[in-house]
């Protein structure tokens, strides 16, 4: 099967900083990758290096064998990357239904619409006129997630969108997943929580320090393995 | 009794032009939090041009608008992905740094092409034509129109910001110049937009001040002054509040002017300060959201 993302040796930096240290991670269509590691382990450089925000080599980053390194992230979102950055980043000056709205401005053709949108979250539906920075925080991550569908991507990078909501609101939010997944779109999610990650995830990769320090089929990892991964020292 | 309110009038009538001033500015800033220093100049730099217009075809100045609105928007794009977009960043200081130099390089530029003298673009009977609001209480029929296209071109912006996709995008990019980008939209060509915009403002602005006083060289960072004056009074984000601000400000002046012709500007900055004092996010600020 060709891989939908393939990076190579990808490396980035933040000026003299390092951050990723030749990382090399693969996608195949329709997969849910969890990437796990710890805080400052390059995981959120990771994915906006990979949704074009960071610069990359050209040949680092291939996206259904194509190129792509050092693309715009506009430009990505055109080719099928969507990300959903941590903190969720509504536009708090539009409402619910406009942020979703421009989600869809690249008019890519696919399964989402507004309306299913509204389908999968349907509180959404009730609040859709209301200012996005008014709802609550499980809401606002189903519009940051809503919007990004709302450019039918092929692949979907979710940076932490459990970060800062309650187990209960997590379980909604994370409820999504199956519907995404049914639609064809791969996702890749960036996750602290790495019980929840094991369940959701086909195959998981860890990062440490800029480096990938484990991968595998999620179901075949044991607990022992990834805490010495997360964390280094003795396996 | 009725001179005081005449005056009243006539203030409010001048902040028809302030709020026009202050639009083109308002939204560079909104949209890119760009502060154009060469805003005024540019303004002067459209009357010129309609003055050259005006030489060369003996046309209306009020015609040159076909030309000259198109064309300062295009300048406006032009410069905007051309210069100022590449001084956009963390620093506040280059786009000041530039802007100012472009301001600089615009003054000197006029000077040279139409030489330090005051001009005035020929209206005609327009600007001596008056209606008769009161008995004894008679408005120019120019600055009324002035007053009325200002608040038409501020409907218009609301219009464009909140009712169509477009300016969903420009409010968007405003709030996060970043997160715009994982929409598969490019700020640098939104950027280039909110500046054509005001350009285009600024260009109504520049025509229509022209005919209204006299304007030389020089005559941009008063505008410029004045503008911003108007806008940090209504309140940082409000168009609406632009407008009375400028009308608040063109009634301090009058008042001002009144008491003693020489404290006509100044009487805009103590009223500027005053509301400044009591109100630091202005009259009307922008709700948080």
């Amino acid at each position: 099967m060709t891989a939908l993302l393939e990076t190579t040796g990808l490396t980035a930096f933040y000026g003299d900083f390092q951050a990723l240290f030749g990382v090399s991670f693969v996608v195949h269509p329709g997969e849910v990758i969890g990437l796990i590691g710890a805080n400052g382990a390059g995981k959120t450089t990771f994915l906006r290096t990979v949704a074009g925000l960071l610069p990359a080599a050209k040949n680092a980053i291939t996206f259904s064998g194509q190129p792509i390194g050092g693309a715009r992230a506009e430009a990505l979102v055109k080719l099928g990357i969507t990300m959903v950055p941590e903190g969720r980043k509504l536009f708090p000056s539009l409402s619910v239904q406009e942020n979703l709205t421009l989600g869809a401005a690249v008019k890519r053709q696919g399964p989402w619409t507004l309306q299913k949108v509204f389908e999968l979250f349907p509180i959404l539906e009730e609040r859709r006129k209301s200012p996005a920075t008014k709802l609550s925080g499980g809401q606002q991550q189903m519009v940051a997630i809503g919007r990004a569908l709302m450019s039918n991507p092929a692949l979907l990078l979710c940076d932490e969108i459990s970060l800062g909501l309650a187990p209960i609101v997590i379980a909604d939010v994370y409820r999504a997943l199956p519907s995404i997944r049914a639609a064809g779109t791969a996702v890749v999610v960036v996750e602290q929580d790495v019980a929840l990650v094991m369940r959701v995830a086909d195959r998981l990769y860890c990062l440490r320090e800029g480096r990938v320090v484990l991968q595998g089929q999620a179901a075949a990892m044991n607990r022992h393995a990834i805490a010495a991964a997360y964390f280094g020292g003795v396996a | 009794m009725i001179s005081w309110l005449d005056i009243i009038v006539q203030g409010i009538l001048v902040g028809g032009f302030y709020a026009l001033f202050a639009t083109g500015l308002s939204l560079i800033f909104g949209v890119m939090r760009l502060v154009n220093l060469a805003h005024g100049d540019f303004i002067i730099l459209a009357a010129f041009v309609a003055l050259a217009i005006v030489h060369l075809t003996s046309i209306h100045p009020l015609l040159c608008l076909i030309a000259i609105i198109p064309l300062m928007a295009v300048l406006g794009y032009v410069l905007q992905r051309g210069i100022l977009n590449r001084t956009l960043g963390k620093n506040i200081l280059p786009p000041l740094l530039v802007t100012f130099g472009l301001s600089i390089v615009i003054q000197n530029g006029l000077q040279l092409a139409f030489s330090a003298d005051s001009q005035q673009l020929p209206m005609g009977n327009l600007t001596v034509a008056s209606v008769q609001l009161l008995p004894g209480l008679n408005v120019g029929l120019y600055p009324l129109g002035v007053l009325v296209t200002a608040g038409a071109v501020i409907f218009g912006l609301q219009m464009f910001l909140y009712k169509t996709p477009l300016g969903a995008a420009l409010r968007a990019t405003s709030d996060d110049s970043t997160t715009i980008r994982l929409m598969g939209i490019d700020n640098r060509h939104i950027f280039g937009l909110a500046a054509a915009l005001s350009f285009a403002v600024a260009g109504l602005a520049g025509v229509l001040i022209g005919g209204y006083t006299n304007f030389s060289p020089v005559s941009g960072p008063s505008n410029l002054l004045f503008g911003f004056e108007a806008i940090i009074i209504g309140g940082l984000g409000n168009l609406w509040g632009t407008l009375i601000g400028g009308m608040i400000l063109g009634v301090a002046q009058a008042v001002g002017a009144e008491i003693n012709p020489g404290y006509q500007v100044l009487a805009g900055h103590i009223a500027f300060f005053a509301i400044l004092l009591a109100a630091p996010r202005g009259l009307f600020p922008r709700m948080a959201a």
